[in-house]
């Protein structure tokens, strides 16, 4: 029973795209399977959460195999949390696509494909064992290869050269690592490489390992020197796409940078110094390229990077407060981020435009939409009471409580950047007038069907709704979030968890 | 046998990056299938060579003894890498089949015009 209330959520993902196939042809019923299935994972989700809290951290073996050598699924109350606002998220875009999404597109299986890479979102969420992460990055990637080239378009495919070879590079390289972890310790299991790695002599070996896995990690979540493929790729494919890789994709990397230097590695000076001089580069490189850009999804992407800094530098500083405000603006990130992404979507449909020199009146001639595109706009930015100060301030606290001056300078800076770009973005779009007239041919938001224009709406609306649950749900995510990263720093709840299981089973 | 499984992988790994810093995108498409086999002989490599014995554990067997069968766990871990990136290299191949035919150009450097222009 465990094991279906476990894996709800990912076999709930899967049924959906299998059904979508079946319906290949039917993009109207398409839409609606869509929905129902992520409604459905939403509720699984839900309900895993709940048990989690309950019930503490909840295993599950795959075919009875005892820990080290079956497969070993696990769900602690950091995954179950990610799982949840993925879902919703998820169902956002779902929402949003529906609308938003070109039948041409849809056609070619837009929405199968979208929730093959769910599912890869929330396996890589449960899997507990390090290969079988590998196997659901490798989902999730192949899927958003996909996604990224459907449709053909000439920037699409430019785009998916550079995200598609480095993204490989990535998987490469976790492979090395994992080769390297299996020939020093001779198992997968994540709770046992933890303990079996603690009694290695070659240290140096195992830094190694450690820095090869950060490397094929930080690929994947875009950090400081290895980012280029994503403000290369992440503007060309149509805003539902975009807003679903902006908001869950990189944070999948980071769950695993959490997961694994948590777990994995003995904490030293090594990881240390390594995360943290990543994460300031990252903050800083990524502020400054948010700064330059005229483009603006190119410029909110440039702050997903700026961003993923935050989050490095409160796991750099390695005290309870700091990670717990790194796991909560996780779970903030993922639901700004799309917010703002759907956000650009709808004021391209509004002005005709991306680039700021040419956009403008959005404040004039559509006050309906200002009104609520302000929230992830300035949720971003982390304006109290919106969801992201109260993370932010959980770093901070953490950050100054640990003497991390470094750290703690550069998440106000990275913030007062993220500030300086979307005011910029504010006034340029809604304060400024007007500056072209309508563009003859082109598809404005008005000339929508009534139908899809009121699926844009809610799916803009079910972000905008998250993010207001966040900010009244602050204390109690807080709470989960400490309870999280005691766990996750302590981790012999985990271990005991998936280790003693298996001994049960055992005759 | 080792020496020489590790010579060949680094081989691979060397050959796979200098293709995938040529300009040509079908070189970058060699260099990712070439660093796709380097890997799965690190694994294999990694996980203990033996010569000749099944990854089979005899049933009248007492005693597990080292070398006496093969590891059976890289085999199954290679088995898996070989599919994904079959599957990559496959959609690899039909991308820049696809890229050579919207931009007209083998020449990754002339893959970024489109954001110049913006």
């Amino acid at each position: 029973m465990t094991g279906f209330l476990l894996l709800g959520p990912l076999l709930l993902r899967f049924a959906t795209a299998i059904a979508l196939m079946f319906a290949w042809r039917q993009i109207v019923w398409q839409r609606y399977i869509s929905l129902v299935g992520e409604a459905l994972a939403v509720t699984a989700s839900a309900v895993l959460l709940w048990q989690v809290q309950t019930k503490g951290t909840l295993v599950m073996q795959a075919g009875n195999w005892a820990a080290p050598y079956g497969i070993s699924f696990v769900v602690d109350s950091f995954s179950a949390m990610l799982l949840l606002v993925a879902s919703m998220v998820g169902l956002g875009v779902s929402l949003f696509a529906a609308g938003s999404m070109l039948n041409n597109r849809l056609r070619f299986g837009f929405y199968p494909i979208y929730h093959f890479l769910l599912a890869g979102i929330s396996g890589a969420f449960l899997a507990g064992d390090i290969f079988n992460l590998y196997v659901w990055f490798e989902v999730m990637i192949i899927s958003s290869f996909v996604l990224l080239t459907l449709g053909g378009e000439r920037s699409q495919i430019e785009g998916a050269v550079k995200y598609f070879t480095l993204n490989f590079l990535a998987s490469i390289i976790f492979l090395t690592a994992l080769a390297m972890l299996y020939g020093l310790t001779g198992t997968l299991n994540m709770a046992d490489l933890s303990l079996r790695l603690a009694q290695v002599e070659q240290r140096s070996l195992v830094d190694i390992c450690a820095f090869i896995l950060f490397v094929a990690f930080g690929i994947k979540s875009a950090v400081f020197p290895l980012y280029f493929w994503l403000p290369a790729s992440y503007h060309t494919p149509p805003v539902a796409v975009t807003a679903i890789f902006g908001g869950l994709l990189t944070k999948v990397g980071v769950y695993a940078i959490i997961r694994v230097f948590t777990l994995l590695f003995p904490w030293d000076a090594f990881i240390e110094q390594m995360l943290g001089a990543v994460a300031v580069l990252t903050i800083l490189s990524g502020g400054l390229g948010a700064l330059v850009q005229k483009h603006v999804v190119k410029s909110v992407s440039w702050l997903i990077i700026c961003h993923i800094g935050f989050m490095l530098a409160a796991v750099a500083t390695h005290n309870q407060q700091a990670l717990a405000g790194a796991l909560f603006y996780m779970v903030h990130d993922m639901v700004a981020k799309t917010g703002v992404f759907l956000a650009t979507g709808i004021m391209y449909r509004l002005v005709a435009s991306h680039l700021y020199s040419k956009m403008g009146g959005v404040m004039q001639k559509h006050p309906g939409w200002s009104v609520l595109l302000v929230i992830p706009l300035f949720s971003l930015v982390g304006i109290p009471p919106l969801s992201g100060f109260w993370p932010k301030l959980s770093m901070l606290i953490g950050m100054a409580t640990a003497e991390k001056w470094w750290f703690f300078g550069a998440v106000l800076v990275g913030s007062f950047i993220t500030l300086v770009v979307v005011m910029r973005l504010w006034i340029e779009v809604f304060w400024k007038p007007a500056s072209q007239e309508e563009v003859v041919g082109f598809r404005y938001f008005k000339q929508y069907p009534t139908a899809k224009q009121g699926a844009m709406l809610l799916g803009m609306l079910v972000m905008v709704g998250c993010s207001l649950l966040i900010v009244y749900g602050a204390p109690q995510l807080q709470s989960w979030s400490l309870q999280a990263a005691e766990d996750l720093l302590s981790p012999q709840v985990y271990l005991e968890q998936v280790l003693k299981i298996g001994k049960e089973i055992e005759p | 046998m080792d020496v020489i499984m590790a010579l060949l992988i680094g081989l691979l790994y060397a050959a796979g990056i200098f293709m995938m810093f040529r300009r040509s995108l079908v070189k970058l498409i060699i260099g990712v299938i070439l660093l796709g086999n380097g890997v799965n002989l690190l694994i294999f490599l990694l996980g203990r060579l033996v010569k000749g014995k099944p990854p089979i554990i005899a049933a009248d067997a007492k005693v597990l003894v080292e070398g006496a069968y093969a590891d059976p766990v890289p085999q199954a871990l290679i088995l898996t890498a070989i599919v994904i990136s079959f599957g990559l290299q496959a959609f690899a191949i039909v991308l820049i089949k696809r890229a050579y035919k919207v931009v007209h150009t083998d020449d990754l450097d002339d893959i970024n015009t489109r954001e110049e222009e913006e």
